[in-house]
């Protein structure tokens, strides 16, 4: 009785549960809600602890503590190590570089433009590869030779490469498309280029989907009610690849961040005097000798919230398509290869 | 087998003219300033951009434009401009040093992925199961730049156990070349050891299955020869793709990242010096370059796919 009761659910309600009951996707989730959190806070630390901006110089001052004056920065350019609350909370994490910048605010700072970047390139792909995919899969025929071929041309490049060669290219010269013009520090550069790059690993299985979809029956019945293509495609199609669409979501954030990073790492997306912790890893890693944190803290924000984001999406897939575990161990062979390989 | 490998250099012929328009599309037609302008750098004089506008024909058809990018690119007649070097030379320079690196790293994933896969494939479930499921889903998430520091802070500068960065010719100090080299390796090849070895194991679990594992099992054949003659050939099929495809990504990707982070100046260090200055010309030819080389490996490992296993040929003969 109680298993009936059960599958009287609605399928939303029954994945939400079984999500639920899914304790280290649980986990992880708060924990990129926590790390969300963090960013967000940062003004409130900048404003009431720190007392400073992330990208303020501090080269020449001063820090007291209890009696003691200590340097920002040597007079050797070394900067100064974590200070925990020892000053208040002022160089919580220690300075950045010679320029004597709190590291800090510039974790929460850069953090807020990684995520930014991750989420915002993650919704316009998503947007995208959902249109590409539905035109392709619906339209058949000439349409979707173009797209596909399109998609797969975009697909053999190698990403990073190409990510390098836009990103650097548009970072110099900025975008122009009509009125729409970007300068090139600007962090829309990055999201332009991700987004480039990042849709055919969502379009194409989209589109893979929506040609399988196209030859059901309810298709038919809606044709056969005479509905018009926009309705067939929105209304009738798109809410079957929603599960899909969540689980391609949360990964590709974590896949976008990731490139996000390697692009700033390399210089070729976000641009000073913004920062991302993937900017924050080149500073750091030229003082990872004596400070070593400064290159691992930033690249620990990274993987957890890149692993979090993974580990929410399989939960999720697990959650929506109890089989789809089972289906893709059996075609592993078939697996394509990793994404942005970072 | 002949027709097939005519048909995939057709069809690679096709993608490197493909990947060519564009690398001449991001260089040269992107919406934004003068063109010049952008090759000549962020710090570029006004006579620089005056030579390099008339030197590539901006004001010609594009289709003109295309031809004289792509005879800049392939006689040699590409130049950075601060200092003013050759491109191609500069990258062939370098060559060597990408090449150790990503081969290197190559084999040991490709030893230490399939040995672990076998070996979990054998007890599936086991202990040595869950933890590569573990590390192969870590490796997936952890950025070679958090692995790189890490392994440089410990290993090099506490433990001293390895040389801090930089690369040594393989022909001049064949052991330096090798010390310098593996933490350089085991920074790529983690991230793939995990994951080479879950899909060796499910190849191989799905392999089990088949009829003729069950015949071999049947004419007395003993367990140790199954798993290897039948079992084991028959799944390594599969990964001579994978492996052609993460191989010319690895090159053309996470060597890039790794060659900056160890010192190694091979051609993505030599990508990453020009992106720090501004320079175009430089990462116009490693794009190229790089994007014809993966191309070119694809193609390759098509047709080693072909040879190893006869449906794929007949397949597309049949088409």
């Amino acid at each position: 009785m109680e298993r009936l009761a059960a599958d009287e659910r609605g399928p939303w309600r029954l994945a939400l549960s079984r999500f639920l009951r899914n304790r280290v996707a649980l986990a992880f989730l708060a924990l990129f809600f926590l790390i969300v959190v963090f960013v967000l806070a940062a003004p409130l630390w900048a404003d009431h602890v720190a007392h400073t901006g992330p990208n303020a110089t501090h080269t020449l001052e001063k820090l007291q503590v209890g009696d003691e004056t200590r340097e920002v920065v040597t007079p050797a350019g070394l900067p100064i190590g974590p200070q925990w609350f020892e000053a208040g909370g002022k160089f919580f994490l220690g300075a950045d570089s010679r320029l004597g910048r709190d590291e800090m605010v510039r974790l929460m700072y850069g953090g807020r433009t990684s995520l930014f970047i991750g989420i915002v390139s993650g919704l316009i792909t998503t947007l995208l590869a959902i249109v590409l995919g539905l035109l392709a899969g619906y339209y058949r025929g000439w349409v979707d030779a173009v797209i596909a071929r399109v998609l797969d041309v975009i697909w053999s490049l190698p990403v990073l490469l190409f990510g390098i060669a836009l990103g650097i290219s548009l970072a110099v010269g900025g975008l122009k498309i009509g009125p729409l013009e970007i300068s090139g520090g600007s962090i829309w550069i990055p999201i332009f280029v991700i987004c480039v790059f990042t849709v055919p690993y969502m379009a194409r299985p989209l589109r893979g989907e929506v040609l399988a979809l196209r030859e059901k029956e309810f298709v038919e019945a809606a044709v056969a009610q005479g509905a018009g293509p926009l309705r067939i495609m929105f209304a009738e199609i798109l809410p079957n690849l929603a599960s899909t669409i969540i689980v391609f979501f949360a990964l590709n954030i974590a896949n976008n961040m990731l490139f996000e990073a390697a692009l700033s790492f390399l210089g070729a997306g976000v641009q000073p005097p913004n920062s991302s912790w993937g900017t924050m890893i080149t500073v750091g890693e030229q003082l990872l000798n004596t400070q070593p944190l400064l290159a691992i803290i930033p690249g620990t924000m990274i993987l957890l919230t890149v692993l979090s984001l993974n580990i929410v999406g399989d939960g999720l897939r697990d959650a929506l398509d109890p089989r789809s575990k089972v289906r893709l161990e059996a075609h592993a062979g078939m697996v394509e290869p990793k994404g942005t390989t970072v | 087998m002949a027709r097939f490998i005519v048909r995939r250099l057709v069809g690679m012929v096709i993608v490197l003219f493909a990947v060519s328009v564009i690398v001449f599309l991001v260089f040269n037609v992107v919406p934004n300033s003068n063109p010049a302008q952008r090759l000549a750098g962020k710090n570029g004089t006004p006579q620089l951009v005056k030579s390099i506008e008339e030197e590539w024909g901006f004001d010609d058809s594009l289709p003109t434009q295309y031809v004289t990018m792509m005879k800049k690119v392939f006689t040699g007649e590409l130049t950075s401009y601060s200092p003013t070097l050759p491109v191609d030379e500069q990258i062939a320079e370098r060559v060597p040093a990408t090449l150790s690196l990503s081969i290197g790293a190559a084999i040991i994933w490709l030893f230490f992925g399939l040995l672990l896969g076998y070996l979990s494939a054998l007890k599936p479930g086991g202990w040595l199961d869950r933890v590569l499921t573990g590390v192969s889903i870590a490796g997936i998430s952890i950025p070679a730049f958090l692995l790189a520091p890490v392994l440089i802070y410990f290993l090099t500068y506490k433990l001293e156990i390895f040389p801090s960065g930089g690369y040594v010719p393989l022909t001049e100090e064949p052991w330096e070349w090798f010390t310098h080299l593996i933490l350089p390796w085991f920074t790529i090849a983690v991230l793939s050891i995990g994951f080479y070895s879950r899909v060796l194991r499910s190849n191989m679990l799905d392999v089990m299955n088949e009829d003729y594992v069950r015949t071999a099992r049947a004419k007395g054949l003993s367990e140790r020869l199954v798993m290897r003659r039948h079992v084991l050939r028959n799944s390594l099929i599969p990964i001579v793709t994978l492996f052609g495809l993460d191989f010319g990504a690895t090159i053309a990707g996470t060597a890039i990242i790794t060659e900056v982070l160890f010192n190694v100046n091979g051609v993505g260090s030599y990508a990453a010096e020009a992106i720090s200055k501004y320079e175009l010309p430089p990462i116009m030819g490693v794009t190229l370059y790089g994007a014809f080389f993966v191309v070119f490996v694809n193609a390759l490992v098509d047709i080693a796919y072909a040879y190893l296993d006869p449906r794929v040929r007949l397949g597309a003969s049949a088409r």
